[in-house]
């Protein structure tokens, strides 16, 4: 285990589980779990070492991920978010003296990033920007309506996209980096929700002005396709198999303390245990085989966007997001009313309630859509072990 | 003179790439992608020239890349044995 992990599962057992009921119960930042995230200095593991960081793998961060998700979804949802942003600075920040000043201000202040990439009036679609960067003599504004920014209210940057010009058709889109203290954020909406309610993902008018230094220099398409994208599906496959686990984990000491009341008769639960165990073995395996198919792409650019390694990551997540539901699911009809129950040690419904987001944040039927799209023109798989 | 594979190239855009502009004010080496082609329109268009041209692009050329440019798209069509002649 790297010390990476293991001050991980620190914080996830000792204060993000202490404060999970409580930041759901009231909506509200898991400050004490992002606090010790800090304080350990896991939030800018992956910077790089020629920018202070200690240069850790995305591996790293899926396994830290996965780990804080069996305490609390909202905390990991948060370190997942963060890490994106995170991966996608160090990949893409090229030598920008602005940016490379700003990854050591990430290690050295344990800085939490958060994202805007939605917005009002493009449907949904983040490949799309109404708003625009608009530059004059070196520097910027921006004005966008986003219906989310998740954590905005505790975070130290966002990273939002917009049209490169005002001239710009709305697929030619950058990403750019805002530090809090030069953002105005006008609230317009709450976030009251079904779970994830700890990520306090509000919608804003968001305000901002800058330096065009604070601007990623590769396009964002590049961004979205090879780190983005890729990313996002492995941190959040990380993390969804860490609720799917510890629901697995209360389903199992459920029907284990039926089988120690009747020795040498089979629970009833146990058939249903076994089969979701089955369900969570292969969410594990997909996980896994996209991080290592991640981990040989990750030295090509054209691999990394090429349509294969795309269907193959959208894949990642609309499978890992619907084994989620279901294996969660089973877990409540094995821990029947005990699961159903919010004060009992069997409890599945926070970790029910959080896994319904996977298949809604970027909505499943969205990246079918795409993966129909793509599939058009994917070839077959040309040799098993190639 | 313009090459003509370029001018069938673009016949192919105008009607599958989406563009904001029109395919006129596109030069050779613009970038089609700054122009407005979408990821989903890169797909229309890799499909309609695979049909105008009766061939089929292999796994590594389906990229982004490849369709980032009509120079980059004659460059692609090249390799896979398309040559210059008048449609």
């Amino acid at each position: 285990m790297t010390p990476w992990l293991a001050a991980a599962r620190a914080v996830g057992s000792e204060i993000a589980g202490r404060y999970a009921d409580d930041v759901d119960s009231r909506a509200r930042f898991p400050a004490e779990s992002l606090a010790a995230l800090k304080e350990r200095g896991l939030l800018g593991i992956l910077v790089p070492v020629s920018a202070g960081g200690p240069a850790a793998d995305i591996a790293d961060v899926v396994a830290i991920c996965h780990e804080l998700g069996r305490h609390c979804a909202s905390t990991a949802m948060i370190y997942a978010m963060h890490q994106i942003q995170v991966a996608c600075i160090v990949r893409h920040a090229g030598t920008s003296p602005w940016q490379q000043a700003f990854m050591q201000r990430l290690v050295h202040e344990q800085l939490l990033l958060a994202s805007a990439t939605t917005e009002v009036g493009v449907g949904g679609d983040v490949r799309s920007s109404v708003c625009a960067l608009d530059e004059r003599r070196g520097k910027f504004r921006l004005t966008k309506q986003t219906p989310v920014i998740s954590y905005a209210g505790n975070c130290d940057a966002i990273l939002a996209t917009a049209r490169r010009t005002a001239q710009s058709p709305a697929s030619d889109q950058r990403l750019v980096v805002i530090p809090r203290a030069d953002a105005t954020l006008e609230l317009q909406e709450n976030w009251n929700t079904l779970g994830m309610r700890g990520t306090c993902s509000n919608g804003y008018r968001l305000l901002a002005e800058g330096e065009m230094g604070q601007v990623l220099p590769d396009a964002y398409a590049d961004i979205s396709a090879q780190t983005m994208l890729p990313m996002s599906h492995l941190v959040w496959g990380g993390l969804w198999l860490g609720i799917a686990s510890e629901a697995l984990s209360r389903a199992r000491a459920f029907v284990r303390a039926e089988a120690k009341r009747k020795p040498g008769a089979l629970p009833a639960g146990a058939g249903r245990l076994a089969q979701a165990t089955g369900e969570l073995q292969s969410m594990k395996s997909d996980l896994l085989s996209c991080l290592h198919q991640y981990e040989q792409a990750r030295a090509s650019e054209d691999v990394l966007s090429g349509i294969p390694f795309a269907v193959a990551m959208n894949n990642l997540k609309i499978l890992s997001s619907e084994k989620l539901v279901r294996i969660v699911g089973q877990a409540m009809l094995i821990c029947g009313l005990e699961g159903y129950r919010n004060d009992s040690i069997f409890s599945i419904g926070r970790l029910l309630r959080d896994a319904h987001s996977a298949v809604v944040m970027v909505s499943n039927d969205r990246i079918a859509a795409n993966n129909a799209n793509l599939g058009l023109v994917l070839r077959d798989d040309p040799e098993l072990l190639a | 003179m313009s090459d003509p594979l370029k001018v069938r190239i673009r016949t192919v855009l105008k009607t599958a790439g989406s563009l904001q502009q029109g395919v006129e004010a596109i030069r050779d080496d613009s970038d089609l992608h700054a122009a407005g082609l979408t990821s989903h329109a890169t797909v229309s268009l890799m499909l309609a020239l695979e049909e105008a041209f009766d061939i089929e692009f292999p796994d590594r050329l389906l990229r982004r890349k490849t369709f980032s440019s009509i120079d980059a798209i004659a460059e692609a069509l090249a390799e896979i044995g398309v040559r210059d002649e008048a449609a």
